[in-house]
């Protein structure tokens, strides 16, 4: 009944459209005097300041989902859902300490992915490889995530249809512009729109939570409406604090979702296309106010429940689809108008991290795959439009993603992203720091921690859908064979800490048989180069006649 | 070594001081304080209607801005 809700279509479509102008615009932002490079195309020239990157890194890193999903969290089971607080707290300081490094050594060789790094690092095209395609792996279910937050507003407005293309076809349109303009502006566009739709939510947020408790009685009284109907429910691990049984999985899930973001391809992205080290470091102490932000989002999952909303049904029989409380929240509380600001905001807020974790898939394709097994003497144009072409590729594959599977299976393999991308941490965060680890105990390591948090999330069950497996991330620890035991834990710690442990293991044993080991291609001094050190890549026309020198290196033979 | 103001010291020992400032263990704090349940899974005392669990935990967002800030502040190149 999408007439119901005509206001808040016309406002929802003028702000989108409004948008996407700008989307398209942005090629022309800052513009370089050559777009057909990977440094401008994919890094927006490695030049953005501090205003820019804290727009840009607040829009990548706090998705659409994540507004929809965190408060839903709270609405479903309480306590456990504030995780993300926690989690959005950890990251800074572990961006402060490692991500710059990261920043040096790439600008100081050019390098444009986390796989670059670790083919320098390690001299090892196979370890490379294997992190570039976790990275595309882990990345692509969360751009299709970023489809299920537009569809929860969609559905709330009403825009459903029939058919399946009925049914999607506003967001295949969506989609097909966000493409469009991420094709010709590259990162330009998100880091230009990032501004729009920040803006919008902060606006409707900070209304939402002086007006929701005035209009509720109060949060005292919403936290506990929140609290009697966890009372009521039969589950025991709902409430809106902790108990016994979910503390280590709570503590786990935000550490180890901390250690997960900061390795995704989309966030280094973010932080490479900054301009100096400063740049990051003042913005790990200003990017937090957008936890304080997720913080009070969550909470609407509370405002939710005493308000009385009731989630629309889901995409099966008997299920209830409880993205959509925040949404109904607004529809219901405020007037269409501003009801529609909100949608907009929550839907431009999709495109943001869409655009970027598709350039940084495309980066990782072209980078550690194209130039690499396909053609090693591609020129700086070609690698802009392997780019280019790829990033239209994985929006492809998104859509399709929600358009032919169940949105739940988005959800899984999100999840399931989690968990891989944190196998990268030993070669990736730690290489940073050391290179005593062995290449092929870095393989094998990964081997082990991908296998084991597979096995162990095949084991989950989730009763509220009915599924027998990959049901959550919270691993109950009986499984282990602590008898009797009722607590969980999250599986991405327990799978990087075996990925560790089989690491140093190997690395000792190939160390001890002498397996040659390749020559790190860094120096101690480049983990610290900062804006205007004389060693920077100067220009990127050089980094390829430095890659293209690259196979002369003699490797050392056993 | 420890003294980076000596002339003679080579450029890459001076960047090495900065990077490696003992200021930087701070950083550890919220990294490990915020996974504390002990300190904030409680219901009272109560701020403005918000239990201890979710009214500490957002102050802990200021620890980290308090930490980030000034570490960063301690350990910059003065130009």
């Amino acid at each position: 009944m999408w007439r119901d809700h005509l206001t808040e279509i016309i406002v929802f479509a003028v702000l989108f459209l409004l948008v996407s102008g700008m989307g398209f615009v942005a090629a022309r932002w800052r513009a370089p005097n050559d777009m057909a490079h990977l440094d401008e195309w994919g890094l927006g020239g490695r030049s953005f300041g501090g205003w820019i990157t804290w727009f840009l890194v607040g829009g990548d890193l706090y998705t659409a989902y994540t507004f929809v999903a965190v408060p839903a969290l709270l609405f479903g089971a309480g306590a456990a859902g504030f995780f993300a607080v926690p989690y959005t707290i950890i990251i800074y300081p572990l961006v402060f300490l490692v991500l710059v490094r990261l920043w040096s050594v790439s600008h100081r060789h050019g390098f444009v992915t986390p796989a670059d790094f670790v083919r320098k690092r390690f001299d090892s095209p196979t370890l490379a490889l294997i992190i570039a395609i976790t990275g595309i792996v882990a990345t692509m279910p969360y751009i299709a995530l970023q489809l299920v937050g537009i569809e929860a507003v969609l559905k709330t407005m009403g825009v459903t249809g029939e058919s399946t293309i009925a049914r999607h076809l506003p967001i295949i349109i969506a989609f097909a512009i966000l493409a469009a303009y991420t094709y010709q502006s590259g990162l330009r566009a998100p880091a230009l729109i990032a501004f729009v739709k920040d803006t919008l939510i902060y606006i409707v947020i900070l209304v939402a939570i002086v007006y929701l408790p005035y209009k509720l009685g109060g949060w005292g009284s919403i936290f506990d409406a929140a609290d009697a109907k966890f009372d009521k429910s039969p589950s025991p691990n709902d409430g809106i604090l902790l108990n016994a049984n979910n503390q280590l999985q709570y503590v786990t899930l935000a550490l180890g979702s901390a250690l997960a973001l900061f390795l995704y391809p989309h966030s280094i992205t973010g932080v490479l296309a900054s301009r100096s080290r400063d740049v990051i470091k003042r913005n790990m102490s200003a990017l937090p106010a957008y936890s304080l932000l997720l913080g009070l989002i969550a909470l609407l999952g509370y405002a939710a429940i005493a308000a009385g909303v009731t989630p629309l049904p889901g995409s099966t029989e008997g299920t209830v689809d409880n993205n959509t409380v925040v949404p109904l929240l607004f529809e219901q509380q405020f007037p269409s108008w501003f009801a529609g600001v909100a949608f907009a905001a929550i839907g431009i807020g999709a495109l943001v991290p869409a655009a970027i974790m598709s350039i940084a898939a495309a980066n990782l394709f072209t980078r550690n795959i194209y130039k690499e097994y396909l053609n090693k003497d591609a020129s700086a144009a070609q690698e802009a439009n392997v780019s280019k072409i790829t990033s239209l590729v994985v929006k492809v594959g998104a859509v399709a993603c929600i358009v032919f599977l169940d949105p739940q299976f988005s959800i899984d393999l999100q999840l399931i992203g989690g968990v891989i991308i944190l196998q990268t941490l030993p070669a990736v965060a730690l290489g940073l720091y050391t290179r005593w680890f062995h290449r092929g105990a870095l393989i094998a390591g990964w081997a082990a921690g991908m296998g084991l948090g597979m096995w162990m999330l095949y084991q989950i069950p989730n009763p509220a859908t009915k599924r027998l497996h990959f049901g959550g991330s919270a691993f109950p620890l009986e499984k282990f064979g602590f008898d009797g035991s009722t607590k969980t834990i999250y599986v991405g710690l327990v799978a990087v800490a075996v990925n560790l442990l089989v690491a140093v293991l190997l690395t000792l044993v190939l160390r001890a048989a002498k397996v040659t080991e390749g020559v790190d291609g860094t120096e101690r001094d480049d983990y610290f180069a900062d804006e205007g050190d004389p060693r920077l890549v100067p220009s990127p026309r050089e980094e390829a006649e430095m890659a293209a020198a690259d196979p002369a290196e003699p490797a050392p033979k056993v | 070594m420890s003294e980076p103001e000596t002339q003679a010291a080579p450029v890459p020992a001076v960047s090495r001081a900065k990077d490696h400032s003992p200021w930087n263990w701070l950083l550890f704090i919220p990294i490990v304080v915020p996974l504390i349940t002990l300190l904030f899974n409680a219901d009272s005392p109560r701020l403005f209607g918000f239990p201890v669990f979710y009214w500490l935990q957002l102050a802990f967002i200021l620890l980290g801005v308090t930490t980030t800030t000034l570490v960063y502040q301690m350990t910059k190149k003065r130009r």
